[in-house]
């Protein structure tokens, strides 16, 4: 597996900063998915390699943590909240309005690959609701035509 | 994958007492600047006290865990054993995740060295040589903005093999999750710090015993171990002189959500009078509307009517004599045109999404409950219903190997108790109230 020197870096301190070598897992299946998008068969089997451990155990993990994922998402993962004090405050109505302007319903993607969408539990930003956070970027107090902008923002860098 | 930093807005009120927030905006994740700030006296201080009178410093006081079960922490401290054949560790609990929970947030944001700060001071009070700063996976740019401090700090020789030059050692590492509530409990803190699902360990033993790689095991929320340097450089009397009396000391981070005209992260004195918290400091309920409800502390509490609301107070003691809990500081005010039924469906919602499956109370009660609340709220109710729900909340509460499963429960049951009417309102084939789309599909499956 192939990866760029930067992440090959960060891998080779995570791996030996722990008392134990498993406790690298977590952040290296993190980093691995921003950077290839996805923890592919691939990522799975040398991550494994590297940290000792089976496939299966390394899957058993990723299976419990709602950010990994074992299947492409959109370059953009927009991700609304839409628990209590957000959702007080509108964001079921937000996203709702995502859905439609992305023609997207929850967990699904665009065809060009631009944009996936999720309905999310609190990301802790509860004081500035509704909140989105796109990728790991957080979008404050959005309203439906902020949201428009926002996504008009991502849509533009998005060269395909 | 580049973060996009937009800083987290401020507020203030004239009632507030900054001692945790006393930094904010105040350009502190520089280190000079932090310095200049009062920064790392607390900690040089401590390099020349004996463990036994920072504990005894931080017992006086009275400071309570922030991250919402409020646990005296000099007393979680002392449980540490002096001899340990394993080394013994701090983890600081940075996965904030409870609704309506947002201030360590700003913690890290606006003033991550007295983090760093507060855990070495924890170091040196128990023996430990290294502490993990844990924080959640979505906090990506918190965690870019820690890491650049951690960094700083070695740089300037305040941690690493003879901090301040004083002859001890302490490391830090900062650590990411990647999304799961359920990671916040101590024990599933630690397995998931271990690299494995976050389930919660039986207990005992205790985190202080056995806790991290089997070694003993200090584990503090962020906002407890950011007031500690200040504890420690003006003393316990001073912290626990802000509050009403011993037991409810100091000040902390209120967060005000939901549908108040001013929300925001307010540094509050313990028992600061909720009404005046609710109209003066969040300037009241938009939209010429009132206040039906009131979150006190993260979805987990019990809620409270109105009534209730406007004459309680906001200190551990209020709601212990009513058997119920002050929680993390994430206060969300829900107005008189929100659904109840709604409300309870959402919360079980959350935490039906985020039982972690181990026990049976937990990840079936939950399942059943959000099940039969979906059911209610689209007009599918049935009268006995109602007391069904209450049953297997009540059956769920104190049964399962963590609180998650009372996290579950408490709320559900205020909320059936306190508005049953609302119920009622759903029966007999009448549509909801306060929704005309009473059947919005949730598609967190």
């Amino acid at each position: 597996m192939q990866y760029s020197p930067e992440l090959e870096q960060r891998f080779q301190k995570l791996v030996t900063q722990y008392p134990w070598k498993r406790s690298a897992l977590i952040p290296m299946l993190l980093y691995a998915q921003d950077e290839v998008g996805y923890l592919s068969d691939e990522v799975v089997a040398d991550i494994a390699t590297r940290i000792d451990l089976t496939e299966l155990e390394v899957r058993n993990v990723i299976s419990y943590y709602s950010l990994l994922r074992t299947k492409p998402a959109g370059k953009y993962v927009v991700q609304v909240c839409t628990n209590i004090s957000c959702m007080v405050r509108g964001a079921e109505e937000l996203f709702d309005h995502c859905k439609q302007r992305l023609g997207l319903d929850h967990k699904q993607v665009t065809r060009d690959g631009t944009f996936s969408l999720e309905e999310v539990e609190c990301i802790g930003a509860c004081s500035w609701a509704p909140a989105v956070q796109v990728n790991y970027d957080f979008h404050l107090d959005v309203t439906p035509q902020k949201m428009d902008k926002i996504l008009e923002g991502y849509g533009k860098n998005s060269p395909q | 994958m580049k973060t996009l930093y937009t800083p987290t807005p401020l507020v203030s009120h004239p009632d507030e007492v900054r001692v945790i927030s006393k930094r904010f905006g105040q350009g502190a994740q520089d280190i000079d600047r932090y310095i200049q700030l009062d920064g790392y006296r607390a900690a040089r201080k401590a390099l020349d006290m004996h463990p036994d009178d920072i504990i005894n410093e931080v017992k006086a006081s009275g400071l309570r865990g922030r991250g919402g079960a409020g646990f005296a922490t000099g007393m979680k401290w002392s449980f540490i054993p002096k001899q340990s054949e394993s080394p013994k560790y701090i983890l600081i609990n940075g996965d904030e995740s409870e609704p309506a929970t947002c201030k360590d947030r700003l913690i890290c944001e606006y003033d991550p060295h007295s983090v760093i700060e507060g855990v070495i001071i924890a170091g040196l009070a128990v023996g430990a040589k290294t502490g993990f700063i844990y924080l959640r996976g979505e906090y990506r740019y918190l965690l870019e903005i820690m890491e650049k401090a951690v960094a700083d700090a070695y740089a300037k020789g305040f941690l690493g093999k003879n901090i301040f030059s004083g002859g001890r050692e302490f490391n830090i590492l900062t650590h990411t999750g990647a999304g799961a509530y359920e990671v916040g409990e101590e024990s599933a803190l630690m397995e998931s710090l271990e690299g494995k699902r976050g389930l919660p360990r039986l207990k005992p033993p205790f985190p202080a015993i056995k806790g991290l790689y089997g070694g003993p095991t200090v584990i503090n929320n962020v906002e407890t171990i950011a007031t500690v340097p200040p504890i420690i450089l003006n003393g316990g009397k001073w912290y626990v002189a802000f509050g009403p009396n011993e037991k409810n000391g100091g000040t902390r981070l209120t967060c005000l959500t939901g549908n108040f005209n001013k929300p925001g992260v307010y540094e509050l004195p313990l028992g600061y009078p909720i009404k005046k918290m609710i109209y003066d400091v969040g300037g009241g309920i938009p939209n010429g509307r009132n206040l039906k409800a009131l979150v006190p502390g993260g979805s987990s509490t019990f809620l409270l009517t109105r009534e209730e609301a406007e004459s309680a107070t906001m200190d551990y003691d209020w709601f212990a004599k009513r058997g119920e809990f002050m929680g993390s500081g994430g206060v969300v005010a829900i107005d008189d045109q929100t659904c109840m039924v709604k409300m309870a469906l959402r919360i079980m919602k959350f935490y039906q999404h985020e039982s972690c499956g181990w026990c049976i109370p937990c990840r079936e009660g939950t399942d059943w409950l959000k099940k039969t609340l979906a059911r209610f709220h689209e007009g599918g109710g049935v009268h006995k219903d109602i007391d069904q729900m209450l049953y297997l909340s009540n059956n769920m509460a104190g049964r399962t190997f963590c609180a998650l499963g009372d996290a579950a429960a408490f709320p559900t049951i205020s909320i059936i108790k306190k508005w049953r009417q609302e119920f009622e309102d759903h029966l007999d084939g009448k549509s909801c109230p306060f929704e005309k789309r009473a059947s919005r599909e949730m598609a967190l499956a």
